[in-house]
């Protein structure tokens, strides 16, 4: 192969691989200069910043779990996980009903739930303010959860309205042959058959609402209430210079949704690309 | 037949019940705070005392004097030029070189490789280029000097000049590689019986990628101009955490200077009119978006 390619072929080919390997390493180096960071005691920290950790120990792991990541990390897991149940059933039942019964208005809905993926967070940000203080709710893992499974809703009932739309007819009629309700056909037969779609949306929503920070930065200020991203910002504010607990605090923010999308990429991928034009 | 039909109306009806919890979160939650922001944004109000004064346009009015909003929306713009550069068209070219590899393994390591900062969230990246751009312990410094380049370092997030191409540059870091995914997979779609034709009529893989990948990944490359520069207006994330809009507001972006307006300055009037200028300027976007969708797929 290489051969047919000619001299210049070549000299083409080897300029692309250090082009690609070169990009490859402007990706990975200041991450893995993040993780050794978090290994580092402040005095190597500003020393030679290409230095190996002199001592390989989980010392500001510690410091940085006990000041408060404890804290975020739970928060972040329950606001994560329930937002994302709340979010896939309310989505899935939406495009069940768009798609597969016959409901009143249906054109009209579709549009006005799909619409709000054109509604950027930022616009609603005062009104909502007012709003969940008017609630109550303001300050607390409510506020959190309703934000996120409510402007997550359009993206997702879109995902898997779109891949329902695609289910044979046939399907439906067989449920309605073995005589099993509307409720019974979606639990058993649809929502199994969206499987593939379903994995995809609960997969973007974990990365959604894991690393969001407008929401999670204006509406909750506790620390029993601030999500990761948040917290990080005031273990760096509260601190003052102790930055290799920083460093450990952003690696325990950041390992998660990594090993997230290696070990779900496809999943994540079909999704991303659907979502973005189908 | 006949009992369908008597209990068709009663059982439509039911059905709703299906939708209704997404139309009641979407309607309270995403429509309703858009209506009452425009309301909002004719006040001058104070939420910790609570007063409340009509003044009309007022807000906006001063919004046409404030050089801050200015600067804003120019720094967004700004955002929004380099990252189609470098998200959409250099996100493409470099998908097209990727995908060109002959070895499934390098084609599917590499492409995970670059994504990886895109799934980190934006506040570990901005923290993490915060430390890479610190003059004292950071990693560009102490590059550039490595380099023999040492005379260029600087406090880049410290001064008006640099600070914001400097989170510009950071969020190229962070999402050139899922734009380079999502071409990636755009070309992956082409039917391979293109690209042989391409190859018996001889043609080199420059003239390949011009006549045969561009043309038929043009609604992808749409697409993502949308999606970019829709992004570049929402800006919120990386400044707070790298600059929270300073120096001296050099690095302010219309989302930051909304925050700081409402929340900071206690004008929530004035932070609901520059909510209208982004709402009009996304849905102007999404309209587009919509449009390039909407438009006949290219047929293979």
């Amino acid at each position: 192969m290489v051969s047919r390619l000619g001299f210049l072929g070549v000299i083409a080919r080897l300029f692309m691989w250090v082009f690609l390997l070169g990009l490859a390493v402007v990706v990975l180096y200041p991450l893995l200069w993040m993780a050794l960071n978090g290994f580092k005691t402040n005095a190597e920290l500003f020393g030679n910043p290409f230095a190996l950790p002199v001592d390989w120990s989980f010392e500001n792991y510690r410091k940085a779990w006990n000041r408060g990541v404890s804290n975020y990390l739970t928060t972040s897991v329950l606001v994560t996980v329930t937002s994302t149940i709340a979010t896939v059933f309310v989505s899935a039942w939406a495009a069940y009903g768009l798609t597969r019964v016959n409901i009143p208005f249906s054109k009209a809905i579709t549009s006005v739930i799909l619409g709000g993926l054109m509604l950027a967070p930022t616009v609603a940000l005062v009104p909502l303010v007012k709003m969940f203080q008017a609630m109550g709710l303001y300050n607390s893992f409510w506020a959190l959860l309703i934000l996120y499974t409510a402007f997550r809703v359009p993206f997702t009932t879109f995902l898997i309205r779109a891949y329902m739309l695609d289910l044979p007819r046939e399907v439906d009629e067989a449920a309605d042959v073995d005589g099993a309700g509307r409720w019974t056909a979606f639990w058993r037969i649809i929502l199994p058959m969206c499987k593939p779609i379903i994995t995809s949306t609960i997969l973007l929503h974990i990365l959604f609402a894991w690393n969001e920070y407008l929401f999670a930065m204006v509406f909750t200020s506790g620390s029993g209430v601030q999500t990761l991203p948040v917290g990080l910002t005031s273990l760096m504010s509260k601190h003052g210079t102790d930055f290799p607990v920083v460093f450990a605090g952003m690696v325990i923010a950041a390992v998660p949704v990594v090993l997230l999308f290696f070990f779900g990429q496809r999943y994540i991928v079909k999704g991303l690309a659907d979502g973005i034009g189908k | 037949m006949r009992t369908i039909f008597r209990r068709a109306p009663f059982q439509r009806a039911l059905g709703l019940a299906w939708v209704i919890p997404a139309l009641a979160l979407v309607g309270v939650f995403v429509y309703l705070p858009l209506v009452q922001n425009f309301g909002f944004s004719t006040l001058k109000w104070d939420i910790y005392s609570g007063s409340q004064e009509y003044v009309g346009l007022g807000n906006y009015r001063k919004l046409i004097e404030d050089p801050v909003f200015w600067s804003s929306f120019g720094n967004n713009l700004l955002y929004a030029v380099v990252s189609i550069a470098f998200q959409v068209f250099g996100a493409l070219l470099l998908a097209a070189l990727v995908e060109s590899i002959r070895s499934e393994r390098w084609r599917r390591g590499l492409r995970a490789i670059y994504f990886i900062p895109s799934a980190i969230s934006l506040t570990v990246a901005g923290l993490l280029f915060y430390f890479v751009y610190e003059p004292n312990l950071g990693l560009l410094n102490h590059a550039l000097e490595a380099v023999g380049l040492g005379r260029f370092g600087q406090s880049w997030l410290g001064q008006g000049d640099t600070a914001m191409l400097a989170i510009i540059a950071m969020s190229q870091w962070q999402g050139f590689g899922y734009s380079t995914l999502l071409f990636a997979v755009a070309i992956q779609r082409i039917p391979s019986e293109i690209y042989g034709a391409a190859a018996i009529d001889g043609t080199g893989p420059i003239r390949r990628f011009v006549h045969v990948t561009v043309p038929l990944v043009r609604e992808m490359t749409g697409l993502m101009m949308m999606v970019t520069i829709s992004g570049a207006f929402q800006v919120f994330n990386e400044v707070m955490v790298m600059t929270g809009g300073g120096p001296d507001n050099s690095t302010q972006v219309l989302g930051t200077w909304l925050y700081r307006s409402g929340f900071v300055r206690n004008n929530f009037g004035y932070a609901a009119a520059i909510a209208t200028v982004l709402f009009v300027i996304t849905l102007g976007i999404a309209m587009a978006q919509l449009w390039v969708t909407r438009r006949r797929r290219v047929e293979w």
